[in-house]
């Protein structure tokens, strides 16, 4: 039996799982992935099944977690730390920026660290100031880092294993609200494409919509939308930030000659900013209108009450590709 | 024996002493911190060490890396930035590393080699090597998180962490006790629940001494330790300082209790004669010499490498 139907919690669980099994050097640390499993249960049951050892709670210290990951991953281990939400992350901002991506830079590739950060990121659950946050660009901004997103389950369960088995660290985005949202048929036997590669997710001809995590199901329902009005939408899963995999990219935007960048982190220097330089400089002559962005509002993150008016939706997205059409 | 230690501080001393003639004279480029003054903490520590055993410093770090035995040379090529550098340059003088002689590296984030050691010493527990780890810092880096999030996490865990503070009294140029209501810095580690001594840093048989229990019941399993030991830095903070900020007579007082001008007085009492003790900084002297020399005649790494080793 290789076909499962599965959320992304259950990929994402699998996946440590499957990968925990086949090198023990794998460890999962964090605040309370261990008993209580995560609290988003991404970890549950694995604690009882491999050991306190291999599923260590932490003490509350994000700088500490990373820390002790980067002490591990020098000692040969592959640690996987949790870090509970996307806003805690900045306690760790630190150890990440200034040790975690400089380590193989620095010691002439003598100290290589295979380490898995992992974040539930983005908005849409009603959560409280810092967390539905979307920090991406900031590590993607960083050199020495590798940077990706999963939007579904079947790549939830492939990715965190390719990125457990990467040498290099990788900041692991998890789109928070999409964890019990969506079931999808998962079949091991099917081989994933490798881990620093975007994919086309649909197919279409007019404009391409590029989007990563919790934005892919927002552009496939918007491509979906676009049909009534005789509008043939490209969709690229981007799946990896940095490094970006602009092959994909390049190449349907010289067919589409349009394209539109969606991510719930603020517009300014936000992934879109990158992807249009990008596009610009590469296929100019192809493009029939500006690469055009949309994006969370460059504000603080708004209260539960009205995250809904901050995240965009389906209408900004087909707002755009109108637009994009208007040139 | 103590012969042997008074090579080993001189050793330190002629290489800090001879990087800041190349600062000034232009081969090495850059910010440097200097040691001087502190070589007795790094010798009486590093010889509690086992090879196994994992030190990291910070960019005060030079000495303690020719304690743990990284070769001068390759240290005097990492500053001037030449291939034959330790990190082929990539380090320069505060952030270079050299795992293979137990010296994972200086930091020049203040305190952020704290929460790493406590990761190598947990690596230890689950290896079942128990090899220790130990983190030196400074005093100022005793007000960092990160060192207070690394010392529970240590205790909580019971890992074979040694937590090495170097009080020297200041942070660049701000005296500890003004930013302390607490001057015994020991305590911040005893309310945490970790085995906690204050000794004098000049004093190479109380730094011994109290390494030597710290790396023994690091290698038992009986968990971490935190020695502060008080010493001196003899030059500025950075090569440049104007220093300013110190009291008056600070520094001749400084000058006598310094740990090779106290040693050489011990052995001197002791009858050793004054040829072999002033042999042992002759000979540190010429080491460095011909060390830095040699460093001095290799090409410099090559910037077209730039974009190497970002990535494993
Ligand atoms: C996170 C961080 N903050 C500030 C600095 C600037 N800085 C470099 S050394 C230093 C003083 C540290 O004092 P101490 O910990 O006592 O070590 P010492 O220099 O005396 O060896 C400061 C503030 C830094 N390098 N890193
Ligand atoms: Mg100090």
């Amino acid at each position: 039996m290789s076909t499962s139907r599965i959320t992304l919690a259950k990929g994402l669980n699998a996946g440590l799982r499957a990968a925990m099994e086949q090198d023990d050097k794998v460890m999962l640390m964090g605040e309370d992935v261990g008993r209580l499993g995560g609290v988003f249960r991404i970890t549950d049951g694995l604690q009882k099944d491999f050991g306190e050892r291999r599923v260590l709670d932490s003490p509350l210290a994000e700088s500490g977690i990373v820390g002790t990951a980067v002490g591990l991953a020098m000692r040969g281990y592959r640690p996987v730390i949790e870090i509970q939400f996307d806003g805690f992350v900045y306690p760790a901002y630190d150890q990440i920026v200034t040790q975690v991506a400089k380590m193989s830079y620095r010691s002439q590739g003598k100290v290589p660290l295979p380490l898995v950060i992992r974040i539930p990121f983005g908005g849409g659950i009603g959560a409280v100031e810092h967390h539905s946050e979307s920090p991406e660009a900031q590590f993607a901004h960083t050199p020495g880092l590798k940077v990706v997103a999963c939007s579904n389950p079947v790549d939830g369960y492939w990715m965190i294993q390719q990125a457990i088995a990467s040498d290099d660290p990788v900041i692991f985005l998890e789109p928070k609200r999409q964890y019990h949202a969506d079931k999808a048929d998962l079949d091991t036997s099917v081989a994933p494409p490798p881990l620093f590669t975007s994919q086309v997710v649909r197919r279409g001809d007019d404009v391409t919509l590029l989007a990563y995590g919790p934005m892919v199901r927002t552009c496939l329902a918007a491509a979906e939308a676009a049909v009534s009005e005789g509008r043939s939408v490209e969709v690229i899963d981007l799946r990896t930030l940095s490094p970006l995999d602009m092959g994909p990219v390049l190449a349907s935007v010289r067919r589409t000659g349009r394209a539109v960048v969606a991510h719930e982190a603020h517009r300014n220097l936000g992934m879109g900013s990158e992807l249009s330089a990008r596009i610009t400089e590469e296929c100019f002559y192809s493009l029939q209108a500006p690469v055009l962005r949309v994006g969370g509002f460059d504000t603080p993150y708004p209260a539960a009450r009205n995250e809904h008016h901050f995240l965009p939706d389906l209408d900004r997205v087909l707002d755009a590709v109108d637009r994009s059409f208007a040139f | 024996m103590k012969l042997d230690d008074l090579l080993s501080m001189w050793r330190i001393r002629a290489l800090e002493e001879k990087i800041r003639d190349l600062r000034l004279e232009g081969p090495i480029v850059g910010s440097v911190h200097l040691a001087n003054g502190q070589e007795s903490v790094a010798v009486g520590a590093c010889s509690q060490l086992r090879p196994q055993d994992a030190l990291y410093a910070t960019y005060r770090g030079h000495g303690w890396a020719v304690a743990r035995g990284v070769p001068p040379r390759e240290i005097f090529a990492e500053l001037m930035g030449r291939v034959t550098g330790v990190n082929g340059g990539r380090g320069g003088s505060a952030h270079f590393s050299a795992p293979q002689h137990g010296f994972h590296g200086e930091n020049s984030i203040v305190g952020a080699g704290a929460p790493i050691a406590v990761g190598a010493a947990l690596a230890g527990k689950y290896d079942g090597s128990r090899r220790a780890a130990m983190t030196v810092f400074g005093d100022g880096a005793i007000n960092q998180g990160a060192v207070a999030e690394a010392m529970n996490f240590a205790a909580a865990l019971g890992l074979g962490v040694v937590f090495v503070c170097e009080n020297n009294r200041y942070s660049e140029l701000t005296p500890i006790d003004d930013m302390v209501a607490e001057p015994d810095l020991s305590r911040r580690a005893s309310a945490l629940g970790i085995p906690a001594v204050r000794i004098d840093g000049n004093d190479l048989a109380q730094v011994r001494t109290a390494t030597r229990l710290a790396v023994e019941a690091a290698a038992a399993g009986r968990g971490p330790s935190f020695i502060e030991a008080h010493t001196q830095r003899i030059v500025g903070h950075y090569i440049g300082d104007s220093e300013q900020y110190r009291p008056a007579g600070e520094l001749e007082r400084d000058l006598v209790v310094e740990p090779i001008a106290r040693l050489t007085r011990e052995l001197l009492a002791d009858g050793v004669p004054t040829e072999s003790v002033e042999r042992c900084e002759r000979r540190a002297r010429e080491e460095m010499e011909t060390a830095a020399a040699a460093a001095l005649r290799d090409p410099l790494a090559d910037p077209a490498t730039a974009k190497e080793h970002l990535y494993a």
